[in-house]
């Protein structure tokens, strides 16, 4: 540790004005800020910060508080490709086979994105902010195993370009970057998000390599299907896995949504430190058990009758509302407002997953129109509260 | 502003005054024509003439139109043109015309058109005026040639309806942006492109 600290002061002098690399200075900056804590401190007298939390450790706790969710993610992956071709594997035979599946599209993920933040950065003559270690991370797990890493990569620049660079970097964004990644390869590429295939580790590729007799059928072992409990509901109102099983997460989907346990000890973690909102999260509970109910009252096909507490557990909810919906720089800022907004958010989330038949997933897109609806709901409650202690102050 | 030097009035509308990225004109006819290179093309051509000519017209005839009726004289001028540029498509690329379809017609609305003949033709001599319409009618192709190429490049893998993409990506798992074939990319795909030529040219910044 000394002799690397030794090593950056040496060559510090290089990025300074004038240096030889002064060019670079936000780069180095980033890696000396990322190896040990920032330069710049605050002076002991005039400055009143009471508390530590700054990006660095916001980011660094919901990175802690996705991992229950990523490991248990990267065991589903293994466990379902098992399941697929009928082997034996252990506890880490599937965690090592996920973790394998999920490398690339990881590493697309941050290199992309870590490559566009730096270069703007560097451009802009800013620091480089930590707040794309989260989002590189969000991607892949959002996303089906399958997707090819090219692609991941594609939406990465796409969603740091269009959605965050755009507008000014971190914290000026609209709406959520890797929710905006998702939506690109939605609807981009249909066919690698959603369906049957896609949700299981090479699935795809093994049917394919059997209908054109390079692999025996007996490949996949007779009966298995790789729909998710949502894609089977959709198309016929039953599913083939048990509460317990989409509770605990024994269902394939996209690497993090899979287990609403893990991303409980997520939530929990989240709330505990004080970073994410618990107003939006119940909030967005709420709503979502409301629209359930409703739907239960008036529809009267057997998807429309499925019990509420269903959605909890089924499909991306439970990852979108603790981590994404929370996202403290697109949601509603007033704390009126996070009710409506997370309330908005289980609502339409519903909506779309059980009237339109072409989505079979909502909660992607219905956070996304409520990013964009946030500052609206904020501005309303804003207005709401000055007309009420206008009204207040009044003489009678 | 006076603009006296006549390759100026060529010039301008293709990066300084561009309509669609400066102006931010006939924004609606380059999302819908652009998710191909060739109607593209062929809309490009077909504003330029239309544009030309109705300035040129308009221009010819700018000290006998009065004042109160200048808009209807000059709809007429406009629509005569565009029916003519319809005529011609039918005839000789018709279907061509076909997936243009209402766009042809629609040119009559397109804002560049009456725009340039209310801030320019009416105060100009006919060859500035002429020199104006060409101007501007390329500088609105430009912007839709280039979004085309990109959006028809990797939204299908072709250009002009021809396979350049090679079969060997796809074979290793390249796949088309079916998202380039709707229009909010072109919006996104127009944006860039007023983004970049902001950053170049620092006098397109508002303040």
């Amino acid at each position: 540790m000394e002799s690397l600290r030794k090593y950056l002061d040496k060559i510090k002098p290089n990025f300074e004005e004038g240096g030889k690399c002064a060019k670079l200075k936000s780069t180095f900056e980033a890696f000396e800020s990322f190896l040990f804590v920032p330069n710049e401190q605050t002076p002991a007298k005039g400055a009143h910060i009471r508390d530590a939390v700054d990006l660095k450790r916001t980011i660094t706790v919901v990175l802690i508080a996705l991992m229950p969710a990523l490991f248990f993610g990267m065991w589903n992956v293994g466990y379902f490709h098992y399941q697929m071709t009928g082997e034996e594997s252990g506890l880490f035979g599937n965690f090592f086979y996920g973790l394998v599946a999920m490398l690339p599209n990881i590493i697309a993920s941050y290199v992309c994105g870590l490559f566009l933040e730096f270069m703007f950065a560097q451009i802009r003559k800013e620091q480089v902010n930590e707040g794309f270690l989260a989002t590189g991370l969000l991607i892949p797990m959002i996303c089906p195993v399958d997707t090819p890493c090219w692609m991941v990569g594609i939406a990465t620049m796409f969603a740091v370009l269009i959605g965050k660079e755009v507008f000014g970097g971190t914290g000026m964004n609209i709406v959520n970057p890797a929710l905006l990644a998702r939506a690109f390869l939605f609807f981009a590429y249909p066919g690698k998000m959603s369906g049957d295939v896609v949700w299981v580790a090479d699935y795809g590729k093994t049917l394919d390599l059997i209908k054109n007799n390079e692999l025996p059928a007996n490949t996949i072992v007779d009966g298995f299907s790789g729909a998710t409990p949502l894609g089977q509901l959709a198309h016929d109102g039953t599913t083939s896995y048990s509460v317990m099983d989409m509770f605990l997460g024994f269902i394939p989907g996209s690497v993090g949504e899979t287990s609403t346990l893990a991303i409980l000890i997520g939530a929990v973690i989240l709330i505990w430190t004080g970073i994410a909102s618990w107003k939006i999260m119940l909030s967005g509970v709420a709503g979502v058990a409301v629209m359930g109910l409703l739907l239960n009252a008036c529809g009267s096909e057997a998807y429309t009758q499925l019990p509420f507490y269903y959605h909890f557990i089924l499909g991306g909810f439970a990852f979108g509302i603790v981590f994404m919906a929370t996202d403290p720089v697109t949601a509603a800022q007033t704390e009126c407002g996070k009710w409506v907004y997370g309330f908005l958010i289980g609502v339409v989330a519903i909506l779309v997953r059980v009237v339109n038949p072409a989505f079979p997933e909502g909660v992607m897109l219905a956070i996304l129109l409520m990013n964009v609806c946030a500052p609206l709901i904020d501005h309303c409650v804003i207005r709401a509260n000055v007309k009420r202690r206008l009204n207040r102050a009044k003489v009678k | 502003m006076a603009q006296t030097n006549n390759s100026e009035l060529l010039k301008n509308p293709l990066n300084l005054q561009n309509p669609i990225t400066v102006q931010v004109l006939g924004i609606c006819s380059a999302l819908a024509v652009t998710v191909k290179l060739e109607p593209a093309i062929v809309m490009a051509i077909s504003v330029t003439v239309v544009t030309a000519l109705a300035n040129l017209i308009i221009s010819l005839i700018r000290n006998t139109i009065p004042s109160r009726i200048r808009i209807i004289v000059q709809l007429m001028v406009v629509a005569s043109l565009v029916i003519l540029v319809d005529q011609v498509l039918k005839a000789f690329m018709y279907e061509l015309d076909k997936a243009l379809s209402v766009y042809i017609g629609l040119i009559i609305t397109n804002c560049i058109v009456m725009g340039r003949l209310e801030a320019f033709a009416l105060g100009n001599k006919p060859l500035p005026a002429l020199l104006d319409g060409i101007g501007n009618g390329l500088g609105y192709g430009v912007i839709l040639v280039l979004v085309a190429l990109v959006r028809e490049l990797f939204g299908t893998g072709q250009l002009f309806g021809c396979q350049v993409i090679p079969d060997w990506c796809y074979e290793h798992g390249y796949a088309n942006c079916g998202f380039m074939l709707n229009p909010p990319m072109a919006l996104i795909l127009i944006g860039v492109v007023i983004w970049i030529q902001r950053a170049k040219f620092a006098e397109l910044q508002e303040k």
